[in-house]
């Protein structure tokens, strides 16, 4: 049996393999008002593998639409060469990395760079990361976070992952890609839909819905090893997980008790479900709250809103009130903002609430909005769309100013789900 | 070699047609009272088994019970008024065939958060099993699951599309475990 699913994962990623047209490509559609300048000398040492550095470097900070490139043409440094601040100032940059890619003794490759303030004329510090040759865009990633972190204060997030199922040729495949979309692998290929992908709190595991036995069952899903588990497959409807903060736990819908209602669940699969909610219409989509409260989605009032509850079930507070139609709340990790999904004139729109003023703000202008999913630095907010008739996903940032739009040239992209900071 | 097939084909799809009588609709005919025994009856079926291996009556074109999908408003799951008679005689069938189970799969159109769907296609199957039961099927005969918005019939956008696809559909499964699910 073992045998057996290890070959037909192996098929699977032959299939995956072929269709390896389902690569995101990503349009900038938008950019902030007050963008940093800041040059990225080209990166010195072995030319090949430093070319590849750099222009991860520098297509993760334009794509964030924070930075503004400053032309380096002509300048040859690496990060111990003097720098000529003043020079760069005319130039107009604020900030300047410079490095190299070299080859170590065992044959790896290290990135090291140092960052400038070249306003202050003061080095911003530096880093070493090494790797191998098929994580060089890896390195970049990691760079370009320890700039934006430097200039802007707030951690990057452009070394994480995501994860979105692409609709192509009658199959569903469940793939993970850098956060710029690059290096699509796929975790899972079905003949059935899959839907719901979140990441568990330490980025190793997926759970999903999955309709691959004909209804909606909910797996746990390892990523290294492809390794799954069933949490929940009870009678009726199993869907809409949701990690708590330790991993440990999962709020699941289930309809075993005749109505989709929200339950606690073990993550290894263990134990008996322990309900949270208790009301006669739809209660679903739940999420915990970085204080460890469930915002979750329910009709109990006539129209589907948002509503609040403590951790343990009790205690609900109805949180929307604008509009008949507002669902998927989604609570940034920093416990500021609630994004969620409106229907305003008959179309799907992605908003944002200030939950200490309860503020609602409407951050796009499309028709069929979907599934949101806050980055950890709670920045940029992912979320599915259409345009032209076909699924892509959209980055949006929580004040609606920079867009970025992934799509894929062969399929449906949709569900997609931003992973935690990797480690 | 097509010209030997096909009107070989063709005679057996007439003789099938002209020879086989088309069931009695239960509601119809004059059923013999069997119930009165108190005992449960296990029903023999010879003969009029389609290709699924379901009586004909569940299938037949002409019959009411092969009409097997309820249709809702938006955003709601309240059976219809409309639908009452179709969901009788479905009810009806199981009380008289209670080896017979169905699925009942609930279907939502594409717009709006597809978990929200989900639950919304679960709500509206569970509005006809709810009916099924109340008209006396019993609760281990009827199952009821949600396909959402993931499964439209009518993959178009548009509101022809839309409300063919905010349904829910009712599948039959012989004793045997033969059937459509």
């Amino acid at each position: 049996m073992q045998r057996i699913s290890r070959r037909l994962f192996l098929i699977c990623s032959l299939l995956a393999a072929t269709l390896a047209q389902a690569q995101l490509s990503i349009e900038i559609t938008g950019a902030g008002a007050n963008r940093i300048p800041v040059a990225i000398a080209d990166l010195a040492g072995d030319s090949t593998a430093a070319r590849i550095v750099t222009a991860t470097v520098r297509s993760d900070l334009e794509r964030s639409g924070l930075f503004k490139l400053v032309d380096t043409a002509g300048a040859a440094l690496d990060e111990n060469s003097p720098v000529n601040h003043a020079d760069w100032k005319a130039r107009g940059a604020d900030a300047l990395a410079a490095g190299s890619v070299v080859r170590t003794a065992d044959g790896r490759l290290e990135a090291r760079f140092r960052l400038y303030d070249t306003q202050k004329s003061v080095s911003l510090g530096g880093a070493a990361y090494l790797t191998g040759t098929e994580q060089l865009r890896v390195a970049g990633h990691r760079i370009a976070d320890f700039i934006y972190e430097k200039l802007t204060g707030e951690k990057g997030v452009f070394s994480t992952r995501i994860a979105y199922v692409v609709k192509s040729r009658g199959q569903f495949l469940l793939q993970i890609a850098d956060a710029d979309g690059q290096g699509a692998a796929t975790a899972l290929t079905s003949p059935e839909p899959i839907i719901s992908p979140t990441w568990s709190p330490d980025g190793s595991q997926l759970a999903y819905v999955s309709f691959e036995k004909k209804k909606p069952i909910v797996y746990v899903h390892s990523l290294a090893s492809g390794r799954r588990h069933i949490v929940a497959n009870l009678k009726g409807s199993n869907s809409a997980p949701a990690w708590s903060a330790d991993g440990r736990r999962l709020a699941v819908v289930l309809s075993k008790d005749g109505n989709s209602q929200i339950y606690l669940v073990n993550a290894d699969g263990s134990g008996a479900p322990q309900r949270l909610t208790n009301s006669s219409g739809i209660d679903t989509e739940p999420r915990f709250a970085p204080d460890g409260s469930i915002y979750f989605t329910s009709d109990r009032g006539g129209s589907p809103q948002l509503y609040r509850m403590n951790a343990g079930g009790g205690e609900v507070q109805r949180v929307s009130f604008e509009g008949s139609y507002n669902v998927s709340p989604r609570p940034s990790a920093d416990g500021k903002t609630l994004a969620f999904i409106t229907r305003r004139d008959g179309r799907f729109q992605l908003a944002v609430m200030d939950l200490a003023s309860r503020q609602v703000q409407v951050l796009t202008d499309s028709n069929k909005d979907e599934s949101p999913s806050f980055a950890p630095n709670s920045r940029m907010i992912l979320i599915a769309t259409e345009i032209g008739g076909r699924g892509v996903l959209s980055a949006v940032s929580s004040d609606g100013r920079i867009k970025q739009r992934l799509s894929v040239a062969a399929g449906d992209v949709r569900e997609p789900a931003w992973g935690p900071f990797s480690k | 070699m097509n010209k030997l097939i096909i009107p070989a084909l063709l005679s057996a799809l007439i003789l099938g047609c002209s020879t086989t009588p088309l069931p009695e609709d239960s509601a119809g005919g004059a059923p013999v009272e069997s119930r009165s025994g108190g005992g449960t009856v296990a029903p023999v079926v010879t003969g009029d088994l389609d290709a699924s291996g379901l009586p004909r009556v569940l299938t037949d074109p002409k019959s009411k019970l092969a009409q097997r999908s309820v249709y809702f408003d938006l955003d709601r799951y309240e059976v219809k008024g409309e639908y009452q008679d179709l969901i009788a005689s479905h009810a009806k069938y199981l009380v008289d065939n209670r080896g017979f189970k169905v699925l009942i799969q609930g279907n939502t159109d594409e717009r709006g958060s597809r978990e929200y769907n989900l639950s919304l296609g679960q709500k509206r199957a569970d509005a006809v099993k709810r009916s099924l039961v109340l008209l006396g099927a019993r609760e281990d005969q009827v199952e009821s699951v949600s396909l959402g918005e993931e499964k439209p019939k009518n993959p178009g956008s548009g509101e022809a599309a839309w409300s063919e696809n905010r349904r829910a559909d009712i599948l039959y499964r012989a004793a045997d475990g033969r059937g459509e699910f």
